[in-house]
């Protein structure tokens, strides 16, 4: 080969690279079996909190994944290929998007969806953007109620871009309407809700939709995808754009990801949504097929004035929730959302009985805030250590709430007992208090 | 094939969940309840199987065939890296742990992981701290601008722009508009290098950033690479790596020796991990010290007890802010690290190595029957132009079609944009000289079939399980959700 190649060594190749800007420090390990690194991992797999239990969601929830989703994703015919650029070798991976986009479409109401973003809150960034670009304004306005981990990504990329965000702050822990209201102005470009709450609160946004309609604004919907088999959809509240983080579909927690981030739309604006998109078509023989499409918005063609930079989706994730939405199919979808809201009114109800205080007036889906006699941090600490419980996320670690309050979320994975030790282990951490 | 949507029968169903013993609820207001279920498909396990199974059988894979998709580094993905990624324990690690008190202890082995891994690309790209918060490539890139961004604001100067070469990935064009700035592109010159007059004359104190792909998509490195960067340090810029090729330079050169300020690495190209059918990918982003201050939020820190190892830091007053919610994508980077382990440092430049050394031989083989607009040593991928076959009516796409039968899957075509009929080979050094071999004599065939027999590479693919596609009537019609 380097005969060929016509050079006596390897090292010629790389003749372009002046000497000067060789490799000054290259301190790296040497390398070891795959015996060896498997033997490695294992020790530090072993230093991952396990939980006899854990109540913590907040946005990012431990589901069951029925055994077919990784049996499927996991093929290598899916795992090892790439962007569908050449569709006809790549017609697994196009249908299964385009499935996706259906699913996604008849969660939310919506008309058109992308083939996947990131995550929830680059989601929500996006879908603030595209709000700026549909009509040409530069505000949106947020309620504090929604993730404030998406919160955070949506100001970073507003800062960025120079346009504003204003946050109306949460009142008792749902959204704040009469200071909604009057945030939104002419130069509104959207307001920025979520159902449920980052709290677990159910809301009627309709007036506010209209409201602002009336301004010319969008209403921007996130929504945890699991409470669409019950709740209201983004469209029948009248939401112009729908995004949420699609973790719960069949992905696991995984420390923090990969993930992936829905965003759907109305007819109207399919133009304006960024990413990927997969579209039907027929080949030379009339017969159907898929393809990447509208890809004249994206970069790699529109350079500097694309509708976004974003040149890939997350196209596993996205396999693995439509793979899961169609092994829970109609009914399943429905009833897992109503075990959740079965499930939380039950812990909800004994907790009340427990004497807790629950700050939140209103329905809750999946979690509420519940207020210890003592500082939440602590508390969850305590009972990490002596029951290996995980009893749920302290507001204050997201600077989303005073010190006493926790969130507690529940899954399908909870049963009954489960919410009773957890109540009877917070009940027995507040009688010391 | 059908839709799932479309074998639909009612009342049939896969998964079946437990009502639980929870007494029944007050019911939830009609208002604030959808009018009609979502209508998901109502199908068996056995019906989802078979679908998505022979879903599976129409894709192309590096599992199954040799992948030359230029730029995008499909090299064989080890199975290792996959099975240590999937440990339960990994699996079901909730990232808000990391931010509760005593998340040290708990979270040891995700954090040893992410802190170890910073410390390894920063040592590979020579940077002084890396963040893996960045969720893909392209984020990557929008981030590292961000921080640039934020740099600037912070010294005062009001910059405006930032300049590309017309080679560059329209990521970087794209990134940089989203971060709110003018673009300005520079040509390249004869040679295939950035126009050096042009770039001077561009380069004022308005410009806040230069970003350059080294080597850049002709698969060519930059001798000249040094004299830009203090061209873009004098004028008060900030130099920017794409990293979509650094599997070209692994121990051979380190952007920051040469210069660089910010790195993005895309770990599913460089460190292996699968690319998944378009994502989840991960673009870790390496700065120099002076922008340490800026990167986002929260941070995987060495805690300054030796014993912990590392810990989470939540407070930098010029944090950019956050730009995922908390490490990244962490299964990518737990399949990235192990690769980086096995592999080890004579290990990764041997990759180096051979992925130069194979496309080099590639571009030798071909460039009798395929124009080379560029002819010198290459590093990890040759681009080619049809421009010969034109004469005789075919397309680069015709020839990447006619592959799709022979049973590779095309390289890229039309890429970069400055080449015309653009075709880019990059075979990835997990390749063999047999398969390498192999795949010469098919693009011969190519190159002889475009004199002999142009139309029957018209009609290519032949043997899929469709032909030709129409993507005006895709883009005009815009069906992109089933509506039965």
């Amino acid at each position: 080969m380097l005969q060929v190649c016509g050079v006596s060594s390897i090292e010629a190749l790389f003749a372009d690279i002046p000497a000067s800007l060789r490799t000054a420090s290259f301190n790296l390990p040497p390398g070891r079996t795959e015996q060896e690194i498997t033997g490695t991992a294992a020790a530090w797999i072993s230093h991952t909190a396990v939980h006899s239990r854990s109540f913590i969601g907040a946005g990012y929830y431990d589901h069951f994944i029925p055994a077919a989703v990784d049996a499927l994703a996991n093929r290598s015919e899916f795992v090892t290929a790439y962007t569908p650029y050449q569709p006809e070798c790549a017609q697994g991976t196009l249908q299964a998007l385009f499935e996706y986009q259906t699913a996604i479409c008849r969660l939310t109401g919506m008309d058109a969806a992308n083939a996947s973003l990131y995550d929830g809150g680059s989601a929500l960034a996006e879908a603030g953007m595209m709000a700026l670009r549909i009509t040409k304004r530069n505000k949106v306005v947020v309620t504090g109620d929604v993730n404030p981990l998406h919160r955070r990504i949506l100001e970073t990329y507003f800062r960025t871009l120079g346009s504003d965000v204003v946050t109306v702050p949460a009142k008792n822990h749902a959204p704040d309407l009469a200071a909604l209201a009057a945030a939104i102005d002419d130069k509104t470009a959207a307001v920025l809700v979520q159902n449920p709450d980052f709290y677990g609160g159910i809301h009627d946004f309709a007036p506010l939709a209209d409201l602002a309609h009336k301004t010319g604004a969008l209403l921007v919907m996130s929504c945890y995808p699991i409470a669409l088999g019950m709740l209201k959809t983004p469209a029948e509240h009248g939401a112009d754009i729908a995004v949420g983080d699609g973790q719960s579909l069949g992905n696991p927690l995984s420390f923090g990801g990969p993930y992936l981030g829905y965003i759907a739309t109305r007819r109207q604006y399919i133009r304006q949504l960024p990413g990927r998109i997969i579209g039907e078509t027929v080949d030379t023989q009339g017969r159907r097929g898929f393809v990447l499409t509208l890809q004249a918005r994206e970069q790699h063609i529109r350079r500097e004035k694309a509708t976004s930079n974003i040149c890939s989706n997350q196209s596993l994730c996205a396999l693995r929730a439509v793979i899961y939405l169609s092994l829970l199919g109609k009914q399943g979808f429905v009833e897992l959302a109503e075990r959740l809201y079965r499930t939380t009114a039950y812990a909800r109800q004994q907790f009340q009985a427990a004497g807790f205080p629950l700050p939140q007036t209103g329905p809750v889906f999946n979690e509420f805030v519940v207020t210890l006699p003592r500082p939440a941090a602590r508390v969850v600490s305590r009972l990490h250590l002596v029951s290996q419980l995980s009893v749920g996320l302290p507001l204050a670690a997201l600077s989303a709430g005073t010190e006493h309050n926790l969130l507690v979320s529940f899954t399908e994975q909870h049963d009954r007992a489960d919410i009773d030790t957890l109540i009877a282990a917070l009940a027995e951490q507040a009688a010391k208090a | 094939m059908n839709l799932l949507c479309e074998v639909s029968r009612p009342g049939r169903r896969a998964v079946t969940i437990s009502p639980g013993a929870f007494p029944e609820p007050a019911s939830l207001p009609a208002g604030l309840r959808r009018a009609q279920p979502a209508a998901l498909p109502e199908v068996s396990e056995l019906d989802v199987v078979r679908h998505f199974t022979q879903l599976s059988l129409r894709n192309y894979s590096v599992d199954a065939n040799f992948y030359p998709l230029g730029s995008c580094t499909m090299k064989y993905n080890p199975k290792a890296a996959d099975a240590i990624a999937s440990q339960p324990g990994l699996l079901s690690a909730h990232p808000l742990q990391a931010l509760l008190p005593g998340a040290a202890a708990a979270c040891r082995g995700p954090l040893q992981v992410i802190g170890h891994l910073q410390e390894l690309l920063a040592e590979i790209t020579g940077m002084a701290a890396v963040t893996t918060q960045p969720l893909a490539g392209a984020h990557g890139e929008l981030t590292g601008i961000m921080l640039i961004a934020a740099w600037h604001r912070a010294h005062g100067s009001k910059k405006k722009y930032v300049i590309v070469p017309d080679s560059s990935h329209g990521t970087n064009p794209a990134s940089a508009a989203m971060a709110g700035y003018g673009i300005i592109t520079i040509p390249t010159a004869a040679d295939g290098f950035m126009d050096l007059a042009r770039y001077r004359e561009k380069l004022t104190d308005e410009v806040a950033a230069v970003m350059m792909t080294s080597p850049d998509t002709l698969g060519l490195f930059n001798p000249r690479i040094r004299e830009i960067a203090d061209l873009a340090h004098a004028a008060g810029a900030l130099m920017y790596y794409d990293g979509a090729n650094l599997n070209a330079i692994l121990g051979k050169v380190r952007p920051g020796d040469v210069g660089f300020d910010v790195v993005h690495i895309n770990l599913h190209k460089t460190f292996a991990t699968p690319h998944g059918g378009g994502g989840p990918g991960a673009g870790p982003v390496g700065v120099v010290e002076k922008l340490i201050p800026y990167l986002p939020l929260p941070r995987v820190v060495r805690a300054k007890d030796v014993a912990v190892g590392f810990t989470i830091s939540t407070e930098a007053p010029e944090s950019i802010g956050a730009v995922s919610p908390f490490f990244g994508n962490f299964g990518i980077l737990v399949r990235a690290y192990a690769y980086i382990l096995m592999l080890g440092k004579e290990g990764l430049i041997d990759a180096t190595e051979k992925a130069v050394l194979n496309a080099n031989y590639i571009r030798q083989k071909l460039k009798d029957v395929y124009h080379l607009p560029y002819d010198r040593t290459c590093m990890h991928e040759c681009v080619f132009s049809a421009k010969q076959q034109l004469a005789h009516g075919v397309h680069a796409i015709d020839i990447a079609k006619y592959l799709i039968d022979r049973g590779y899957h095309p390289p890229t075509v039309y890429f970069p944009l400055i080449v015309p009929e653009a075709i880019m080979i990059e075979p990835t050094e997990t390749e063999s000289k047999e398969t390498l071999d192999a795949f010469i004599a098919v693009m011969r065939d190519a190159a002889a079939t475009a004199v002999a027999d142009p139309d029957a590479l018209h009609h290519a693919p032949t043997t899929r399980c469709v032909t030709r596609l129409d993507e005006t009537k895709a883009a005009r019609e815009l069906r992109v959700n089933h509506v039965p």
